[in-house]
Parts: C-alpha cells; structure tokens; sequence
C-alpha cells in the first residue's frame, strides 16, 4: 500500500510536477493556495497499535481522527490537544501535518508536543522513519516533531505515533460576566495557581473557565472560583474547537497569537479570546501589515486564519535569516519543491 | 592544533582571563560527565556577553576552525569532549536570570544558569520550572536544552522541549536566530523542536526563555516492594490504566536497593526483587484520592509491602534512597558506567533478564534503576577500570545493552544523548536514508561541519565499519554500504 505513494512521489519528483497531499480535506483552507494533483491518504487508514498502559498510540496518516478517539475513549484516553475536526472528516496526518490543537493546549500541551515518531516519505520519494513508540528518546534530530505543522512540505506523513493521556475523572465549565481586560488577567492569574484548568474563552463579556481533573479537585476549584455553571459544556467546547459558531463564519478571519498577558488590543472588530490570552481571533478587514504589526508587538504573530477567496500570504513572513534557513530544509527534504507547494511560504 | 595566528585574534575578542590555553587550566575541561572519554582542549574561550560569543563564531568560521560548545560540563555522553583544534566555547559565565514575568509564567535566563536556580528565583511567586534532571544543581539550561534533558517527573509534567517557548541561538556563521516566540507557536517550522536535543550540532544558545509552572499544592508518594520484577513493571501499567500519571515513577532492582539503603538507610524493604515509588502531586484533593487508588492497584498487582509516606521528612526520605543510587552503587565497585536505553515498558521483564544473562556472560555486575513511568532503563555496570581490560568489558556490555534496547522497539538513548559514547549504536537504530537526513539538517545550519564535530549522528563511513564487526543473525546491517 505504501508502495503506491511512494511510487507516486518519485513519478512526480522525477517529472518536477507538484502535489497537493490531502488527508480528509477539512483543513484545505488552512494556508496558501497550492498547486498540483492531490495526492490524498484516505487509504491509507487504520490504528496500527495501541498499547494503552504505555499511552502510546500508533496510526496510519488517513486514520480519521473520529476512529482514533473512539477507539482511546473505551480505554477512557483521550488526544490531549484536543485537536480540531472542523467538519468532521479530520484525519490524525492532517491534524499533525497542520499542527493545529484545540482548547486544552495551553494547559496539555500541542500536537506537537505529543509526537513520539513518525513515517513520512520526502520530496524524492525516499520513505523515512524517525523517533518511535517510546516517551524519552533523544537518539537524532527531532525531525518528527519538524513535521507537525510543516504542512507537508518536508515530506508526506504515512504514521504517527502519539502519546495519549486518561481522559478526566471529572470536567466542569464555569462562567463569569467580564469585561476583556479582567478576563485577561483572571486567565493569566489563575493559570500561575494549582488549578485544574484545562480551557479558557472570552467573548462577548463572558469568561468561560473548563476545570478537569479529580472529582474533588474539580469540585474544589469551582467552590475557589464561583461563577455560574454551564450545562452542555461539552458542545461549547466543541463548537469552540471546531469554529462552528456564527462568529467564526466571517472573512477574512485572523488568528493573532500573542503573549498571552496581552491587554485588550482594541483593533476596531470583535474578538474571541483562547488558550488563556494567548489567542485572539477577529474579523478585521484591516491591512494585514497592520494586524501583523499589532502581534509582533506583542510577542507574537498574526495568521490570515481564513479568506474569501484564496490565500497568498497566509503565515507572518519570517526574518531574513530563518527565511534562509527554511528554504535551506525545504531543499534538503524535498528538492524539486513538489510537496504542497507554496501551502506555508509562496517562495517554496 | 590552532595556529599563533588565530589564537592570537581570540584574545584580541576576549579579556586576557577569558582565554585559558596553560596545560593546567585547560584539564579541568578535558572531559564532561562522563570521564572515560577525556581529551585536553587546544583552547577555552569563555565570553561574558552574547556579542563576544558572536564574534568567537565568526572568527572560528572565518577560520574554518571548529567550535565545541560546553555548558556545565554534567553530561553523561561525552557531548561536550574537546575536539582536536578546536576551541571549547564554555556558556558557564553567562549565567544572568534576564527576567522572570509571573503573570506570563516565563524566565528568560542566560544559559548558564543552572537548572535548580531558575526554580529557586520563581519560588517567591509559586512558580517553578518542571524538568529536573538529577544533575539540576549544577547542570545549566543551555545544556539541557542542547541534551533535551528529562528527569523523575518528565511522565507528567514533559521534557525541556515541552517547557521552552523561546531561543537565540548563534549559527556558526555568526547570525543571530530567534527560535520561537511570547505566544504558544511560531510561524514556518517547528525549529524550536530541531534545536532541542541537537547536542551543540546546529547552532549556539545565549538565551532562553522557559515556561513556569504553578508550585504543586502538595506531593505524596508510596513506596511498593515486589518479588518478582515483572510484578513490579505490571504494577505501573496498571496504575497508568487506572487514570493516574503520577508525577514520578521509579523502580529499583535488588543490587540498587541493597546499595541504595546501605548508604541513605531511606527505609526501604530489603527482602525485595523490586521497588516502586510512585509519587502523585497536584491540588490537596486530588492528591489523597490518587494515593487511594494507587495503594489499591499496588495491592491488587501484588506488592508485598506498601507504605505510604506519612511525613514530608519520610516523603523525602523515600527519595533519598532512589536519588542517592548512583552514588550508593558507585560504593560497591571502584568505577560503574551508567547506560540510559528507552523501551516499551511491557518488555521489561525481558530485558532485565537479557541484562543479567549478559551480566555473567561478561562478568561484570549490573543494578538497574529505572524512570519505569516513561521506559527509561539506567543499567549501572559495576566495573574496576584499573584491571586491564575491565573499561572495554564494560563499555561491551553496554553497547549490547543499548542494541537490546533497539531490538525490543526502544531507543539508545532517553535522556543523556548520544554525544560521541553512543555514536556507534546510532547506526544499529537509523538506516542510511535517516542518517543522511540528520546530515542534511546540519547542512542546512552549519554546512562545513564546523560546530561539534563527530559526534551524534555517525558518519556513514562509520557505520559500515561498526557494522563489519556486528554481523547480526547473519544480516549484515547497512549492507549498502563500502567497507572500510
């Protein structure tokens, strides 16, 4: 089976023509527009192992992330980055090649913090393997983790392996009318206290705090903090990771990540508030130079999250020098430049 | 050997005190932590501020002359062995915590500041920073970064690479990266990701920026005796079955225990084949319901004594025991050499038994101490390196350990690198196409080899040489390969 895509990648590195690598298509509008056949890993499906009582879960790229939790929650384990379906067909290659994580990554940790190896296939059709089953391994360069969120521009992603956590006893969301600022700051001060959280939001002067845990950690920490309790807590998160609520259906969409102590950054549109400050999404029509300029000054980077119409610019550009450097590891792992090509950087 | 010439421009870039090149001033750095491997170096520049190790860069790249990058000098992997005309960069005298923000939870410290330190100034906000590797009072975070360093709590609370947000790192060309950012990502690749662990391959770290985390509330730990280790390795998948990550989980074997209590006298039960602590922190609450389930899983797969810890002085007496090990194993021979493999858990059992067969076979006595949460094995290997021959039986003996390790689906390393000691098992774990990627990721950050040369990713060469005289099951490995 591997065979097939490795067989299609040295065709298309030796015909110098570009593909797009496409797993279940949920996350196509994530980056720039990019050119060629799509080469997609639905295929190439299944859990190859899964050793709960060593939370470690291996599975083929186009393993539709629904299979993977489902087969994690009889185990009562869970993703702990929570990563994002945003429609559905989500697979675990896309999830990782994209990097994105949902609202407990602030608190867990990202996709790419839970990589313990990967099978990938480069640019020149060479099938490589990298890291392994185990938690600690420091053999090598950590190139599996160089591809979470390299879009697939370094290589294509045959199999992850990933480690996996429990899934909470207890989880309780809570909810307190403020304004930005207050919430900003309860955010960051709640964080630096043994509290279990393991999501925050803010909008529309609603702070939403998600508590998991030990049922008596749970319930000692709402005691702590107050607030009222949000009943179908688990479908706001849910909507919340997957951005289907009204106000993530508005173009162009940023995403501004920042210092997470940020105060408000009053940029004329809505926001919405994640990962404990640290996020800030708006509808802004705003010059990008403007909204980019705004998260730099603020420690960090704006994204055009999602565009009316295709993308050419969708990472904040990098400085001279690592823009050297990246193109140097583009060259390396993919030569002829065929694997989703300009999807991170127009220029490779 | 470095010419008068460049040797002189050095010290044109430093203070006459920040150049060492007299025989006695340079022994001290002839080796790191792992003092088998030792090599005087040519020269030690030890700059006091980023823009002198920036100049030392450029001069060596101008130069075409080498650079070894050392922070603490406690690694356990002769990464940081001087290399032949070369100079030794020592980070040690940059050592200033820059700033620590509380409400953002970071420190941005020189690198080297030593690990135990940067948790020492964030105490008076609550704060600390998680990964403690055994050496943390005096290794430094620059160290830890280049070694991607663990410890007892890594299971919970992750490795460095899970508890950084932000570098500058120097290329040997002398410019200036900013790697990651203020915010949870960045931008373009994961190069915060390649840094870590790259053991001074890829470029040279002047600042860091590290997460801190809320003080635990409280911490509680139980001690389990097992006659039967595979007992004791069940013990922990079960307690991890159970919904628990405990915030450490050790194991000793026999020889380890006996050692251990001979010298700390920490309580433990001597009549034991194996011994457990499993340490669970958190909120007050969570706490005590953890400790319940974990003396009931405990109870349930077989342990033969069970003690909770009633007092934080037998709390850290229990830890005493297991932290005073290596020590205490080092008492029962003249020399031990301490091997660091990962395996799945599940195949404990095996190799314990693969490691005492090979015991007799070479002669050599081996207690093992184990991070069993995360599968990461330390066989000490008790040997005399003034018998003839004892130091090559030894490092045998290891070298087999670690292929065992790779063999049941582990890694050579978890947590000490591979430097230049376990340069020959990087070609048991990686093919040809892997090691020539790992070549051309140092390609893309240092193309003339010029930062730590020959050590951690083996030469191809090397490989068919090593593999010549490892012929395996009749498969002879990188078969591809000339030889010699």
């Amino acid at each position: 089976m591997l065979e097939t895509f490795i067989d299609r990648i040295r065709a298309a590195h030796a015909e110098d023509s570009p593909l797009i690598l496409q797993g279940g298509g949920s996350k196509t509008f994530y980056g720039n527009a990019d050119e060629g056949e799509v080469l997609s890993t639905r295929t190439l499906t299944g859990i190859v192992d899964y050793q709960s009582k060593e939370l470690v879960l291996t599975a083929r790229a186009g393993t539709p992330l629904a299979e993977i939790e489902t087969a994690l929650a009889e185990r009562n384990q869970m993703l702990a980055f929570e990563p994002p379906h945003f429609g559905g067909a989500a697979t675990l290659g896309g999830s990782i090649a994209t990097g994105l994580s949902g609202p407990r990554r602030p608190y867990a940790g990202a996709a790419r913090d839970f990589v313990l190896g990967v099978r990938m296939i480069d640019g020149t059709g060479q099938p490589l393997r990298f890291g392994g089953q185990v938690i600690k391994n420091v053999a090598g360069y950590d190139v599996s983790r160089l591809m979470a969120g390299a879009l697939g521009t370094l290589g294509l992603i045959t199999e992850v392996s990933l480690k996996v956590l429990p899934k909470p006893a207890a989880e309780t969301t809570l909810q307190f009318e403020l304004d930005e600022t207050t919430a900003i700051e309860n955010m960051n001060r709640w964080a630096g206290q043994p509290l279990p959280l393991s999501a925050t939001s803010w909008h529309a002067g609603l702070l939403t705090v998600r508590l998991s845990g030990a049922e008596s950690a749970v319930h000692g920490a709402q005691a702590r903090l107050g607030g009222e309790l949000l009943h179908d807590a688990a479908a706001f998160w849910q909507r919340l990771r997957d951005q289907a609520t009204p106000f993530f259906d508005k173009r162009p969409l940023w995403r501004l990540a920042v210092k997470p102590t940020t105060p408000p950054l009053n940029l004329g549109s809505a926001v919405w508030i994640e990962w404990g400050g640290a996020v800030r999404w708006l509808a802004s029509d705003l010059p990008a130079a403007t909204l980019r300029d705004a998260a730099k000054i603020a420690g960090g980077h704006a994204t055009l999250f999602r565009g009316s119409a295709p993308i050419d610019g969708a990472f904040a550009p990098l400085a001279p020098a690592l823009r050297a450097l990246h193109r140097n590891l583009k060259q390396r792992f993919d030569p002829k430049g065929i694997l989703n090509r300009g999807r991170l950087y127009p220029e490779f | 050997m470095l010419s008068p010439a460049f040797l002189s421009q050095l010290r044109k870039l430093l203070p006459d005190h920040c150049v060492l090149h007299a025989r006695e001033d340079l022994v001290p750095f002839e080796s790191d932590g792992l003092s088998a491997y030792r090599n005087t170096p040519d020269v030690v520049a030890l700059p006091e501020n980023e823009s002198q190790v920036a100049a030392i860069l450029r001069l060596c790249h101008a130069n075409q002359v080498a650079v070894v990058a050392r922070g603490a000098g406690t690694g356990l992997a002769a990464g940081a062995l001087p290399v032949d005309g070369a100079v030794l960069l020592v980070l040690s005298k940059l050592n200033q915590i820059r700033h620590i923000d509380p409400l953002a939870r970071t420190a941005t410290v020189q690198p080297g500041v030593r690990n135990l330190a940067i948790s020492e100034a964030a105490a008076v906000h609550g704060l600390y920073y998680a990964p403690d590797p055994s050496s943390q009072i005096a290794c430094s975070i620059g160290g830890n970064v280049a070694e991607n360093s663990g410890g007892v709590h890594c299971l919970k609370y992750g490795l460095t690479v899970h508890n950084i947000l932000k570098l500058r790192v120097w290329t040997i060309a002398g410019e200036l990266l900013e790697i990651g950012s203020d915010t949870l990502d960045s931008p373009g690749y994961d190069l915060l990701a390649l840094m870590t662990g790259s053991e001074g391959m890829l470029a040279v770290i002047t600042e860091v920026t590290v997460k801190l985390l809320p003080r635990p509330q409280r911490a509680q730990v139980v001690l389990a005796a097992f006659d039967d280790v595979a007992k004791a390795g069940a013990a922990v998948g079960n307690i991890i079955a159970a919904g628990v990550i405990p915030a450490g989980l050790e194991m000793m074997d026999r020889l380890a225990i006996q050692a251990a209590e001979a010298f700390v006298h920490a309580g433990y039960p001597l009549d034991c084949e194996a011994l457990l602590l499993c340490e669970v922190d958190g909120v007050n609450e969570e706490v005590s319901d953890d400790i319940f389930t974990v003396h009931e899983v405990l109870a349930a797969s077989g342990a033969i004594e069970i003690h909770t810890a009633e007092s934080e002085e037998q709390r850290l007496r229990f830890w005493a025991g297991r932290k005073a090990a290596f020590p205490a194993v080092g008492r029962l021979a003249p020399d031990y050499y301490c091997m660091d493999g990962t395996i799945p858990r599940a195949q404990l059992p095996h190799v314990l038994r693969r490691i005492s067969e090979m015991s007799v076979e070479f002669g050599l006595a081996v207690a093992n101490v184990f991070h069993a949460g995360d599968g990461n094995l330390h066989p000490l290997i008790l040997f005399d390196a003034n018998q003839p021959g004892e130091l090559h039986q030894a490092e045998a003996f290891g070298s087999k350990i670690l292929e065992l390790c790779v063999e049941v689906g582990g890694t050579i390393t978890g947590e000490h690198g591979v430097g230049l000691e376990k340069i020959n098992q990087m070609c048991a774990q990686f093919a040809t196409p892997e090691l020539t990627r790992f070549h051309e990721v140092k390609a893309a950050f240092d193309p003339d080899t010029l930062l730590n040369p020959g050590k951690a990713v083996p030469e191809l060469h090397r490989c068919a040489e090593w593999g010549a005289m490892h012929i395996h099951g009749g498969q002879l490995p990188h078969p591809e390969l000339p030889r010699f």
